[in-house]
């Protein structure tokens, strides 16, 4: 792996790389160290960080349910620790099976309040 | 040489703000909700209310009590004035994608009349709120009886006036607008235009321009979406107005970029007026540059005539009549650029710090992690580091000012960077418009902190 490293950095910053990151070096920057420290853990990380892909990344955040019927029964997972046990013989599929209406759960009952509020 | 580079400790001096703790909101204990995560934190215009969002979708507001003759001592405190759950989770069903229901900002409207209005969004819709008071109630009906049954008519064989009668006090929360469906992308930003009539939304690739009373359209005046989104190198993170020019607004960028635009120029401004970017010295990029350059939060100051950025480790003054470069420049943290490996592991690296100005925009603040939050104090060059802890959490006790241990010898109260709590970010923090009062919030809790008053 450290092959790999020195094929792609000066054979300056190849030989800091022993060297911690915190050390007062003048002649390599500690931006440029950690750069050399995250490329030797991670050495399939491209070049450039920016770019379209994390860009992308970002742009669709939130997680994705495979219709809204699994969303729903993530949600009632979430607020209801116990399912029917009519959900417990079903095999998962995506969520864990397609909901029939008694495994729906009840409309949202009151809400929580802010702790802040409290 | 340009700027301002701060990195000494508190200076001395009679001139000083001494900050001492006054009031903390929240749970105490450590097992923190995903719901109880504030995301927001606002004063009103004139500082007497306070509203906070939070990842639940609800927003606290509070009120600051007038003060009494019994304590000149300080301040009027915060109490809790009104409280209302503004956003549910949505489903998108187009894209099979949760909508959050975390408040990502809110923005209160100047005062008209007696009710109070704000603005609160989440990542696709914002609402407005009118937070009106009830304290009378009329009594007296000739039809109907006091608890609201009707009478029967050919009973009534007085007529009597209904009066007005005292009643507690009722604080309701209405929705009164809400414009949805004008951003693909996440809102990160929302600002009410000085003209008290428009305001702007701003998502990943664009803005838009709202009439506060018309829900069914909205004017995109920037796009920065690409025809091929391969092609696409930077997003947008913050918009704001100006605080007094009504044409002119600014937005900054994940390249560490801030565009000022003008209105009366064209419809669309995808044109900047303005381009705001300090150069870069080529030999010192590394892969981090562009990541650590991304700005997380951008402010006019009150006077209009500087903005400042916040990026990665720093905060950055800028005169609008100059875009080569900022006037001042702050380090929050340098002390981080040696941790930026574990920090782009761990996520932290992409954290969204905001900042803020005192009320004549002499001292600005930001957060920092270790629930550490950094005062700037412009033309003095004196900089503060203060914590929000349970620690320090005395009644008017005093704040001692923290140090951070970069390498070398730790000092007595010294911290190391080891030790930092990443964990522990604040995010958010807001200044009253005229007085001393800070409110800073960590995770799950909203600490207030007022200047000592002798």
């Amino acid at each position: 792996m450290s092959e790999e490293v020195e094929e792609t950095k000066t054979p300056e910053e190849a030989s800091t790389e022993e060297q911690k990151p915190e050390m007062d070096d003048k002649v390599i920057s500690p931006e440029k160290a950690q750069e050399a420290e995250l490329k030797a853990r991670y050495p399939n990380l491209g070049s450039k960080p920016g770019g379209s892909d994390l860009l992308r990344k970002r742009l669709q955040k939130g997680q994705k349910y495979f219709d809204s019927g699994d969303y729903n029964m993530a949600k009632a997972k979430m607020k209801n620790k116990q399912l029917p046990t009519a959900a417990a013989e079903k095999t998962e599929i995506t969520g864990d099976h397609i909901p029939t209406p008694q495994d729906l759960p009840q409309r949202k009952t009151s809400l929580v309040a802010s702790k802040l509020a409290g | 040489m340009q700027s301002v580079v701060q990195t000494a400790g508190a200076g001395g001096g009679s001139n000083d703000v001494q900050w001492c703790f006054s009031q903390v909101k929240g749970a105490i204990d450590d097992d923190v909700a995903e719901a109880d995560i504030i995301s927001t934190v606002e004063f009103n215009h004139s500082g007497e209310l306070l509203a906070t969002g939070d990842k639940g979708g609800r927003v606290v507001i509070f009120q600051q009590e007038q003060e009494t003759k019994g304590q000149p001592h300080s301040r009027g405190e915060y109490n809790v004035y009104s409280t209302f759950q503004s956003h549910e989770p949505e489903f998108d069903y187009l894209k099979s994608l949760e909508i959050e229901e975390k408040i990502n900002k809110i923005r209160w409207l100047p005062q008209k009349n007696a009710a109070q209005f704000l603005l609160s969004t989440n990542d696709k819709t914002i609402k407005l709120w009118k937070i009106s008071e009830r304290d009378k109630r009329p009594e007296g009906y000739n039809l109907k009886e006091e608890d609201g049954r009707y009478r029967d008519p050919s009973t009534v064989t007085t007529l009597r006036v209904p009066v007005f009668r005292p009643m507690d006090l009722m604080v309701e929360a209405s929705p009164r607008r809400v414009f949805a469906n004008a951003h693909t992308y996440h809102i990160n930003s929302i600002s009410v235009n000085s003209d008290y009539e428009t305001y702007l939304s701003a998502d990943d690739l664009r803005i838009n321009l709202w009439h506060l009373e018309i829900t069914d359209r909205s004017f995109n005046i920037v796009d920065i979406k690409p025809a091929n989104m391969e092609e696409l190198t930077e997003v947008i993170t913050a918009a704001e107005f100006h605080p007094n020019q009504c044409n002119t607004l600014v937005y900054s960028s994940s390249k560490g970029t801030i565009r000022l635009c003008d209105m009366r120029a064209a419809a669309l401004c995808d044109k900047h007026s303005k381009l705001f970017e300090e150069p870069e010295d080529p030999s010192n990029r590394s892969f981090f540059s562009e990541i650590i350059s991304s700005i997380s939060d951008v402010k006019f100051s009150h006077n209009g005539r500087y903005m400042m950025t916040r990026d990665y480790l720093s905060v950055k003054i800028w005169d609008l009549n100059m875009e080569n470069r900022p006037v001042e420049t702050y380090q929050v943290h340098e002390y981080l650029r040696s941790k930026l490996c574990s920090l782009y592991e761990n996520d932290c690296i992409f954290d969204k710090f905001e900042c803020c100005w005192n009320g004549n925009d002499s001292v600005v603040m930001t957060g920092s992690y270790n629930n550490f939050f950094r005062m700037f104090e412009r033309g003095h060059r004196r900089d503060l580091t203060l914590e929000a802890s349970r620690e320090s959490s005395k009644p008017r006790a005093v704040l001692k000012p923290r140090k951070v241990c970069a390498g070398g010898k730790r000092k007595k109260d010294e911290i190391s960077v080891d030790s930092l709590d990443f964990n522990k970010k604040i995010l958010h923090t807001a200044w009253h418009p005229q007085d001393n009062i800070i409110a800073v919030a960590t995770t799950n809790n909203l600490y207030i902190f007022q200047d000592k008053m002798n």
